[in-house]
């Protein structure tokens, strides 16, 4: 052997051809780009988002407006496409508006108790000891309540309202994304290459920054997008009960809840609202799984 | 085969000539290291007892040797290397890097201690960050260290090149898209990216294809020499550490049983564990068959280790008195290569006890 | 330490008595996912006689772990494209259904894995585990079966076997667990045993006992046995026939004491110098450079030539194909065409 194939070490034989470089989240896009139910779903969630968002330019009536000579019409009755409520409201505009709502409800709660949760989670897991122990056990008192029970009673006590369902909801979601993110430090925290940056002089804030966020962010997110159809349900579920929304604020939940009056006479109108939570519940649920698939994949 | 060559770089990597404590001092002075890991059970997490994973270790590394430390798995050899690096914390130990005592007054500090000294770790599965560019991941030590991130990231393509991976093309990958022997070198480029003057290196090689080891051995050498640096090579594999080390130290349960240097421990071992060791090293030649196992049974759980000697168990030279007391390693004035053996020690007792 | 040098000599060669025991011809695996294909192994040919070692030997990645599971057909159907003819002893496994393979495995063929979790169940005792293997299999009463889970125990060495009959893997040793596994293996005395790596995770001082028990079984009870490994010496302990190979295809195929002592092939000749020994101290070793080929990528000619040190234009045109060197001894190599 001579000495130049000695510093040649290179261990990849000239001739062949590399494959493109392509970080984590490229490869992941990459897969999900095969995956065509979960982007058949991912549109169907851009779809409705589009259209929560467009609301105040596409609603052909204003969503409160009542107009009590039309209460209870079917779809396609006039200008109303897809029929009235049982206040003679347009139920398109209703809808449009309330899928603002619901969606915040959906989102908005999932989005904070992953910031709150998954903080507490990584700092737990990668603590360990009596801090683990304290913040673990607490979320465990947390955790024991039902879920749904545990939102009506928190936005029971603190009032109805649009922000005090919110932050119940949230409160429910913390405990089991801190579960997650804890039991994702956890796992990273004992891999060499912690203890190499340990060895390599780094402080906690700048190995859990450089070393375990990027690890414990996949698996704390793909969870965090399976709570937004459980948050959407709540929410509605909330709101079903006065919990939530007040009226005449539209909500998907609300809508539902005042349309069991007409059950029997349009019950088209009241499945109305209850398709729209199950298709957008429904697209998060399914996309979700795309992305834990996509995801899961190790290298 | 020829001998090393000289080579030169265009891009000098700086090599670490620090010599605070003279050539003569050791670079690492190891007293009474000692690790009891707590094993507990039941409601209350009552302690029932302790894996004596280190028990009571001295030794000492000189400057610019490689010291070969082999033992089977569970003697405590990897708790060794973390402990030397204080990934964990030790029960006791004095530790004295070139002459300065490490965290106490007056001596070294632990952060300084982790720039002089790095460890080069065995899974190159988990010890490679697998969301992060290699050449983030070696920049990392320099830029906690507070180097500038262009500075740092220069650094880190220049060792790349020194180990072999041409750093524009492997630079920005990351380590799934690397085979074994390749993350393995740059698990070793990120040991050297703090310009340390020990590297521990605990089964750098044992994942590896035998191909691959070879180069990565080759590596090590060169690296040793242009880096003027002192080696501690852990492994299991008797072969190797014949191949790379000056001086072999051989732990069995936690305990050093034998010390010394490399031709006196394969050439004359001394305990008769090293003797069994080496005896189950196997041949290449299919016409020199082992017909007999040089000894039976498995490593004793450290747990509850047998009294006295605590080879005795399956030692076949075994008496009483290796029940009765254990055995030292009585590093006599002057004595290279001592062995924790009664048979050793004339004043023992044993009947076997070289006059 | 005693060396029987008669060791090669010992066991009857009955491959030129009959019909092979083993036989596989052109053997392909592919593992298929949506991104790639990967070519795992890509036409693997070889015969096992009755009562004969062969061992496998390769780097991680050549196919040598996927040619076996193939003979026992446990790689997942649906990933997994298998071409090629596979027969043991009256079995045509290339054309056994799962349901008749269910039958095969653990009867006529078991296998031994490297880590024997893999293969014992952590919340059955031992005895428990080996009784019921004997009873499904052998259609015997429970007592027979523990019967013969004590003196499958006692055949390999496990010290008071009685005891041990009772307990559950986790609270055996190591080098005990795998003297359990191999009970296992041995419960319905197989005519071949597959042996992935079984020693690899072992001490020095507990694999080498492992090897010695498996060669006496081995020739006691006049099994064939494929064993796997990357271990030359490993290989030089219990082999008598040996298959290298690189890049899911053999390489190299002879007798022990010819493969190792005079290897041909440049794959084989390279591996054996690159494998370290205390004489070759302060002195480079010659490795082969570079490393295994990307399985996914089809490689045109001989997939060794990136690293090979004699390479001729021949090389790159088409893969070589085994041809004998000297009699019972194959090399695929160019050099030899």
């Amino acid at each position: 052997m001579s000495v130049a194939s000695l510093s040649d070490l290179s261990a990849a034989p000239p001739t062949e051809k590399l494959p493109p470089v392509r970080g984590y989240w490229a490869s992941v896009g990459n897969r999900l780009r095969y995956d065509y139910l979960t982007i058949f779903f991912l549109s169907v969630i851009a779809i409705i988002v589009v259209l929560a968002i467009l609301a105040p330019l596409i609603a052909p009536f204003d969503p409160t407006k009542s107009h009590m000579a039309y209460r209870l019409k079917p779809p396609g009755f006039r200008n109303f496409m897809l029929g009235t409520d049982e206040l003679g409201r347009d139920m398109l505009s209703r809808l449009l508006w309330g899928g603002r709502t619901s969606l915040l409800m959906g989102i908005f709660p999932v989005l904070l108790a992953t910031l709150v949760g998954g903080s507490l989670g990584v700092a737990a897991g990668f603590m360990g000891g009596r801090t683990n122990t304290f913040i673990m056990r607490t979320m465990d008192v947390v955790f024991a309540f039902p879920s749904v029970l545990l939102a009506v009673a928190i936005s029971g006590t603190l009032g109805g309202g649009a922000k005090n369902g919110m932050l119940a909801l949230t409160l429910v979601f913390i405990p089991s994304i801190c579960r997650v993110a804890e039991s994702a430090t956890t796992q990273v925290r004992g891999l060499d290459f912690v203890e190499a940056a340990r060895a390599s002089g780094g402080s906690t804030l700048s190995i859990v920054r450089t070393h375990i966020l990027g690890n414990v962010l996949g698996p704390v997110f793909i969870f965090a997008s399976s709570l937004i159809s459980v948050s959407i349900l709540l929410g509605s579920g909330l709101s079903f009960l006065g919990l939530g929304v007040e009226p005449p604020t539209p909500d998907w939940g609300l809508m539902l809840s005042t349309l069991r009056a007409g059950i029997y006479t349009q019950p088209l109108l009241c499945a109305l609202p209850g398709a729209a939570i199950f298709i957008t519940s429904l697209s998060f649920n399914l996309v979700s799984d795309g992305l834990r698939q996509a995801m899961d994949v190790k290298a | 085969m020829k001998p090393m060559a000289e080579r030169d770089f265009a891009n000098p990597l700086p090599i670490n000539t620090a010599d605070r404590g003279g050539r003569q001092q050791p670079m690492l002075l190891v007293q009474s290291l000692k690790k009891h890991f707590p094993v507990k059970s039941g409601l209350l997490q009552r302690q029932k007892g302790a894996v004596r994973a280190v028990d009571n270790i001295s030794f000492s590394v000189l400057k610019g040797e490689t010291l070969g430390i082999v033992g089977e798995s569970g003697c405590g050899k990897s708790t060794l290397a973390r402990l030397l690096m204080h990934l964990i914390t030790a029960d006791a130990c004095t530790l004295v890097f070139d002459g300065d005592p490490v965290s106490e007054i007056r001596g070294i500090t632990l952060r300084d201690l982790r720039k002089n000294m790095q460890m080069v770790f065995q899974d190159s599965y988990s010890s490679l960050n697998p969301r992060l560019p290699i050449r983030n991941t070696i920049a990392y030590g320099p830029v906690v260290h507070g180097m500038a991130k262009s500075d740092a990231e220069r650094l880190a393509n220049d060792l790349l090149n020194r180990v072999g991976l041409r750093s524009e093309i492997y630079g920005a990958r990351y380590p799934h898209e690397l085979s074994g022997g390749q993350k393995q070198r740059v698990n070793i480029a990120r040991a050297l990216a703090l310009t340390p003057r020990v590297l521990i290196l605990d089964e750098a090689v044992s994942a590896l294809d035998k191909s691959v080891e070879a180069q990565v051995l080759n590596l090590l050498n060169e690296l040793k020499r242009d880096f003027n640096l002192t080696y501690l090579f852990i492994s299991h594999d008797l072969n190797v550490v014949q191949y790379i080390s000056d001086r072999v130290l051989v732990m069995y349960l936690g305990q050093v049983v034998e010390i010394g240097p490399v031709e006196e421990i394969y050439g004359n071992p001394r305990h008769p564990y090293t003797r069994a060791l080496l005896q189950s090293r196997l041949s290449m030649n299919p016409a020199e068959r082992v017909t007999e196992p040089p000894i039976g049974g498995d490593p004793p759980n450290p747990i509850n280790p047998p009294s006295g000697c605590r080879f005795r168990t399956r030692c076949i030279f075994a008496e009483g008195v290796c029940e009765a007391s254990q055995p030292t390693l009585d590093a006599v004035t002057g004595d290279r290569h001592p062995a924790a053996c009664h048979m050793t020690d004339p004043m023992s007792g044993h009947t076997k006890a070289a006059a | 330490m005693v060396y029987d040098t008669h060791a090669l000599a010992a066991p009857p060669s009955p491959a030129s008595t009959g019909t092979p025991l083993v036989e596989v011809r052109d053997l392909s695996v592919e593992f298929v996912s949506r991104e790639s294909t990967t070519r795992a192994v890509n036409g693997v040919s070889f015969s096992l006689a009755p009562g004969e070692v062969l061992c496998i030997i390769g780097e991680s990645g050549s196919g040598k772990s996927v040619t076996m599971r193939a003979l026992m057909k446990l790689h997942p159907a649906k990933h997994t494209r298998i071409s090629g003819y596979m027969r043991v002893a009256d079995h045509e496994v290339s054309a056994h259904s799962e349901r008749e393979m269910r039958d095969i495995r653990g009867s006529h063929i078991s296998m031994i894995f490297q880590e024997p979790m893999t293969s014992l169940d952590p919340v059955y005792r031992i005895g428990d585990q080996i009784a019921e293997t004997v009873v499904h299999h052998k259609k015997c009463s429970r007592a027979d079966g523990y019967a013969r889970a004590l003196e499958l125990l006692k055949l390999v060495g496990v010290p008071s076997p009685e005891r041990r009959l009772k307990a559950y893997p986790h609270e055996l040793s190591g080098g005990l667990r795998q003297r359990a596994m191999i009970a296992v293996a041995l419960s319905c005395s197989p005519t071949l045993l597959l042996a992935d790596e079984p020693t690899t995770a072992l001490d020095a001082t507990v694999q080498i006992q492992v090897l010695v028990l498996l060669r006496r079984l081995q020739q006691e009870l006049g099994m064939a046995v494929i064993f796997v490994t990357h271990d030359l010496s490993v290989a030089a302990q219990i082999a008598d026939k040996v298959a290298v190979m690189y890049a899911g295809r053999i390489v190299e195929y002879g007798s022990v004491a010819d493969v190792l002592q005079h290897p041909a092939h440049p794959y084989t000749q390279g591996m054996l110098a690159s494998t370290v020994s205390g004489h070759m101290r302060g002195q480079i070793i010659e490795a082969i450079p570079g490393s295994p080929p990307d399985m996914r990528v089809r490689i045109e000619g001989c997939s060794f030539v990136p690293r090979c040190k004699s390479v001729k234009p021949a090389c790159r045109r088409g893969t070589p194909a085994l041809v004998d060197v000297l009699q019972g001894h194959q090399a695929a190599c160019a050099n030899f065409v």
